[in-house]
């Protein structure tokens, strides 16, 4: 597989909800390494276009391809054995298990043990179950997340648990991390400390998938931002030419033609 | 009261605890005898019957407690097991099948146990397949209707061919036997006199340890936690990459396989096996042990097992007596006042301790800390 190839590829794709069109003809690529923005007003589709992506929602029409192979109504979590991870933007956490068993959980597609070797627990296990254990308290230090790792995860706060999130998402190993409005509600030294999180990921060599409201947040982090109205894709460019762009401001500031 | 079992988990050092197991398992082993000579023979068979009940409440605790599936017919794979040895260590298929089996079938105990509780274990597939998709309410409701079908079936299947015997249930089931000692003699072990209800003691309590030290690993292993995880979020969990599919079936299935097995064991020990053993109220008795206890801990399930076995024997024993002393007549029978006790005591466990008598550690600390966050 060449790594010049898009890591994620969307040809026209498309959602409807009964008669109410979500997506419309949605194409667009990540390639490797990059950090990608998806923007947009309220109910432009970002969530939609998100759930496609990681196998929530299946496609009414369109082709998807995900690190060279092609995936039709594939559930949730084969296309996160395929490598992608996600958050989700009003926080899904395991609230009444530890952070620590948070991350682990997402250690569950990487590791193998069944029943047998919950039952007997060999030493193949053991190494297996302490490996994870391990790789969780890494992935909670890398978050910087400070509270003890055995306190529940919905009594950390708040911006924590966004945290907590991404490290659970980490856990599975992805080649892509799609993040949803990872810095809703986060003031803005949070949303900095994020924002060098986010570059961090990127340089061990994971893809950023971002959906976010924080314009300026957007703007100094990606490497491409996309746009949704509608529905549609009506701009896909760096960011600096996507801020200029003339069907985005009349998106965003309500001056379209079409009223 | 409140914070009692913990003060009991944490009390001294690593040798007083040590030495609290060896009283424990002690206790445990005299345990008939103490019985016995304090409260009679009748006691012994009483508390069999708990360690029936909690083997079955620690199989729906996996269900319940750890993968977050309400089953509201639960006592279903319990039938199962035990319709399973009724048929196969009794002379009763001789009936059904006079030809191919002349005097009944009769399987070793030891065979059809886990062949009980593999079916049973299909069975629990076989509830669970078609309700993948449901969650909470709903999946209650189907799960009882599964239990009551199963109940019905057994009610009716004596025709066109006599599977089942119908409401009359199959009699004289083979006792247990271990290694060719019949538990269902008095048997002279080392000089010691073993009636049959202390023998299947024994055999009950290493069941039930077996059952909970299979629970405890499942428990803090990755399929646990895939459980839970299930259990707290499941869009969350298949976005992890969790096979929710997967592990919803294997949680039905593990905790029928429970179920089937302490069936068999039930029809073992009882000799006779019939539909009414098998009601709803069953089921929900079963559940009720399971969310009084402390659903997911699985000291808690049983010491919930433990109480909910033994309140209706102590009813029983104590209310008609004490009734005939003050008024000279027994007025309030005790099957309804054990109801009225069983409703109350739900009501209040709900409204005062909501994570059951004996949560797990996790929400021990959750409501402490809730508690201490109302403070601040």
């Amino acid at each position: 597989m060449n790594n010049t190839a898009p890591l994620l590829q969307l040809s026209s794709i498309g959602k409807q909800f009964g008669g109410l069109t979500a997506l419309s003809d949605v194409s667009l690529h990540i390639q490797r390494g990059e950090i990608y923005g998806l923007i947009g007003p309220n109910g432009a589709g970002k969530t939609t276009l998100f759930n496609v992506i990681t196998g929530l929602y299946q496609p009414s029409s369109g082709k998807f391809q995900f690190d060279g192979n092609s995936y039709q109504a594939c559930k949730p979590h084969i296309l996160a054995q395929a490598g992608i991870a996600r958050t989700f933007q009003n926080i899904r956490l395991f609230a009444n298990l530890t952070a620590l068993e948070n991350v682990m959980i997402g250690r569950h597609l990487r590791t193998q043990a069944g029943v047998f070797g919950a039952l007997f627990r060999n030493q193949e296990n053991r190494n297996e179950e302490q490996a994870s254990r391990e790789r969780a308290h890494e992935l909670l230090r890398y978050v910087g997340i400070d509270k003890p790792a055995d306190t529940l995860a919905k009594h950390l706060p708040y911006g924590e648990q966004r945290r907590l999130e991404i490290a659970r998402a980490l856990a599975t190993e992805p080649l892509l991390l799609a993040l949803d409005e990872p810095a809703a509600g986060m003031n803005a030294t949070e949303t900095e400390s994020l924002k060098i999180l986010l570059q961090n990921i990127r340089s061990t060599g994971i893809t950023v998938l971002l959906i976010e409201h924080d314009v300026k947040l957007i703007m100094g982090l990606c490497d491409r931002v996309a746009v949704l109205n509608y529905g549609k894709k009506i701009a896909e460019d760096v960011p600096e030419k996507v801020r200029n762009d003339a069907e985005v401001i009349a998106a965003y500031l309500g001056g379209s033609d079409e009223h | 009261m409140l914070n009692a079992p913990k003060i009991f988990l944490t009390i001294g050092g690593k040798h007083q605890r040590h030495a609290m197991l060896v009283l424990m398992i002690a206790t445990l082993l005299l345990l008939p005898f103490i019985t016995d000579v304090l409260l009679g023979r009748g006691w012994v068979r009483i508390v069999d019957f708990a360690m029936l009940y909690i083997m079955l409440a620690l199989g729906l605790n996996i269900v319940v407690g750890y993968a977050g599936l309400l089953d509201l017919g639960y006592i279903a794979f319990f039938a199962v097991g035990a319709y399973c040895y009724a048929l196969t260590g009794s002379p009763h298929l001789a009936l059904a099948f006079p030809m191919l089996f002349p005097d009944g079938v009769h399987l070793s105990f030891w065979i059809v146990l886990p062949l009980a509780a593999l079916i049973a274990g299909g069975f629990g597939v076989l509830l669970g397949a078609p309700t993948l998709g449901l969650r909470g309410d709903y999946l209650a409701i189907v799960t009882l209707g599964f239990g009551e079908i199963i109940r019905i079936f057994l009610n009716n299947l004596n025709a066109p061919i006599n599977l089942t015997n119908g409401p009359q249930g199959i009699s004289r089931i083979d006792p247990i036997s271990v290694s060719g000692v019949s538990l269902n003699a008095t048997q002279e072990i080392f000089g010691i006199t073993f009636p049959s209800v202390h023998l299947y003691f024994y055999l009950f309590l290493a069941f039930t340890a077996l059952v909970i030290f299979i629970s405890q690993r499942l428990e803090k292993s990755r399929i646990g936690r895939a459980w839970m995880a299930i259990r707290e979020d499941e869009i969350a969990a298949s976005a992890m990459g969790i096979n929710t599919r997967n592990l919803k079936l294997l949680a039905f299935a593990m905790g029928a396989m429970f179920g089937g097995a302490s069936g068999a064991l039930f029809a073992g020990f009882q000799g006779f096996v019939s539909p009414e053993s098998f009601s709803l109220m069953e089921s929900i008795m079963v559940l009720c042990m399971v969310v009084l206890g402390g659903m997911g801990n699985i000291a808690g399930v049983i010491l919930g097992g433990v109480l909910l076995a033994l309140l209706p024997e102590i009813l029983r024993h104590s209310v008609v007596p004490l009734q005939q002393a003050l008024f000279g007549k027994s007025i309030i029978d005790p099957e309804s006042l054990r109801m009225l006790m069983f409703g109350g005591a739900l009501i209040a466990v709900m409204l005062y301790r909501p994570a059951g008598l004996w949560p797990s550690r996790v929400r021990r600390r959750e409501l402490n800390t809730d508690e201490a966050d109302e403070k601040v």
